[in-house]
């Protein structure tokens, strides 16, 4: 199953996270085709690679993103579609929210 | 002039007493009343004629009505944190009527809280944040019973404090205490709505309640303490916690009142700016959490700062990276730099932060930026022009309170290496320069 062409999503940042991203909110992105599935450990690879701009280790810790980063699907907890193993599909809204403690 | 100042002088001193005055007789008229109310009301529940002509607005909501209302007279919430959350939460549960307010804080007043902590008014700055929301609530409704603990919430005081209420709101400000709070919920049975605010953000959902997810359940491990940032660091619009702290008392009114539709398994985000709130599903109750699970490891409260890495306060502490002959003091500083116009300061605090005040003659170059060769470049234009053949030329770095000026100092030891400079922190930062040198100068 590869997909001939790239794959377009939406990348959404919040809580502080768009800081690590040029300060913007929202990307539209085309992931480029590639053999297999787009997961989302290898949309977080793909994102260390090209939209990082500074210090990964704020966003990503091995393979998965640091603690206190929440992965967001369409509005749902990365948790309820298989985590990292989730296959990403055409015009998904994939938002990370760094959670915030201040009052 | 100094016969008008005089006055003015007297006038605040006036002020002051008589406030002073009024507060005694409200804390007297307050005792004569609980003696009174001891011994005429049999149930605390049973709606008074006040409690009819005050609450009428919401009680004639069907979903409320009396029985409601009575629910809310009999109920207690426990507020953590009486600032830029638990002011307007504490404001609006203490205006609909719940019986029992508790209020946890450690700290002061300060007039940077007055933007956004609204129970705070300028005559209470250095009164403890405790009993100066106490005041001004009991002002909104004197039959409110409004219990204060003027104290630093920790794991020998929570359980005790917890379990005297029936529901809790998380107005804190560190993710220590989130912890701390959590956990004691849990081990306590109470519900836990949560609120954080920063910038022109909030978030905003409810703890263990009715077998929902705990903190702990989907945040399993805190974040690295460098990753965390405070309001004092990262600003905060004081409207936005507002939306957030009334959102709070809320959900704990509904939780009181035993609706369905509170927010728990949901978290729920307000952007400020595009003024959206976007409602996110969250993962259920996780079986095997460490603290609400089916087989928990922790029974009872733990080392929460040893934890999480971090204090259990928004006040950053003393950093030392340097050694001493690498630090000045502001009298230093300002012999040197002011009196004898020796060397140059470099200000690492973000443009916003410089714009508001800085040292005459500073150079703001933000931490951040001291990664970029062209800025490293841009130092090393700015010495070749000022220092001519001098040995160890002073490079002095300064930031609010001299955190950040040490890790500066240590990236431009490296770049700067070959300079033949001498590069120093400010230590204290702005905040000891205002105090030795220049009273006017602003501490924020
Ligand atoms: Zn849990």
């Amino acid at each position: 199953m590869s997909q001939q062409q790239g794959l377009e999503i939406t990348l959404e940042f919040g809580g502080g996270a768009e800081l690590l991203f040029g300060n913007l909110k929202k990307h539209q992105v085309t992931l480029p085709a590639c053999e297999g599935k787009w997961t989302i450990r290898s949309l977080l690879t793909w994102m260390k690679d090209n939209l990082l701009k500074e210090r990964p280790e704020l966003f990503i810790q091995g393979e998965t993103v640091r603690p206190g980063i929440l992965v967001l699907v369409n509005d749902a907890d990365w948790e309820l579609l298989g985590q990292l193993d989730y296959e990403i599909e055409a015009k998904d809204n994939i938002l990370f929210i760094s959670t915030l403690h201040g009052g | 002039m100094s016969l008008e100042s005089k006055s003015i002088f007297q006038m605040e001193k006036e002020i002051a007493d008589l406030r002073e005055l009024l507060r005694s007789k409200e804390q007297e008229l307050r005792v004569l009343k609980e003696c009174e109310g001891s011994k005429t009301h049999l149930s605390v529940e049973k709606l008074s004629k006040d409690d009819i002509e005050r609450f009428s607005r919401q009680i004639i909501i069907p979903s409320i009505g009396v029985k409601g209302q009575q629910l809310m007279k009999g109920a207690s919430v426990l507020i953590v944190g009486a600032g830029g959350l638990g002011c307007p939460a504490a404001q609006y549960l203490t205006g609909s009527g719940i019986g029992h307010i508790g209020l946890v804080d450690y700290d002061e007043v300060d007039r940077s809280n007055l933007h956004r902590q609204l129970l705070h008014s300028q005559e209470n700055i250095g009164v403890s944040k405790v009993s100066s929301a106490a005041e001004a609530l009991r002002r909104l409704n004197s039959n409110v019973r409004i219990s204060e603990h003027s104290l630093q919430l920790d794991s020998s005081n929570a359980l005790n404090i917890v379990q005297q209420y029936d529901v809790v709101i998380d107005a804190t400000d560190n993710v220590a205490t989130r912890y701390l709070l959590n956990d004691a919920c849990v081990i306590s049975g109470k519900p836990l709505v949560s609120g954080s605010a920063l910038r022109l953000e909030g978030q905003l959902t409810v703890y263990n309640h009715h077998q929902g997810p705990c903190y702990r359940c989907i945040f399993p491990k805190p974040p690295p303490p460098e990753t965390v940032t405070n309001c004092g660091d990262g600003g905060v619009l004081g409207a936005v916690p507002g939306v957030i702290g009334v959102l709070q008392a809320l959900e704990a009114i509904k939780i009181v009142l035993g609706w369905t539709g509170v927010l728990s398994g949901q978290l729920l985000l307000f952007s400020g700016e595009q003024s959206t709130f976007r409602n996110i599903r969250l993962r259920a109750k996780n079986p095997s959490c460490d603290v609400c699970g089916d087989h928990p490891l922790i029974t009872k409260l733990i080392d929460y700062e040893q934890f999480c890495g971090a204090k259990a306060t928004d006040k950053e502490s003393g950093l030392s990276l340097l050694k001493q002959e690498q630090r000045v003091s502001p009298e230093t500083l300002h012999r040197s730099f002011i009196c004898k116009n020796e060397g140059i300061v470099i200000d690492v605090r973000d443009s916003e932060e410089f714009n508001m005040c800085a040292l005459p003659n500073s150079i703001n170059i933000p931490l951040k930026k001291l990664e970029e060769v062209t800025t490293i470049q841009k130092i090393k234009e700015i010495l070749d022009s000022r220092k001519k053949n001098e040995e160890n030329f002073p490079v002095y770095v300064l930031c609010r309170r001299g955190n950040d000026s040490q890790r500066a100092v240590l990236k431009l030891e490296q770049s700067l290496g070959n300079e033949n400079v001498a590069v120093c922190d400010l230590e204290g930062g702005l905040h000891a320069w205002a105090r030795a040198i220049d009273s006017s100068f602003p501490i924020y």
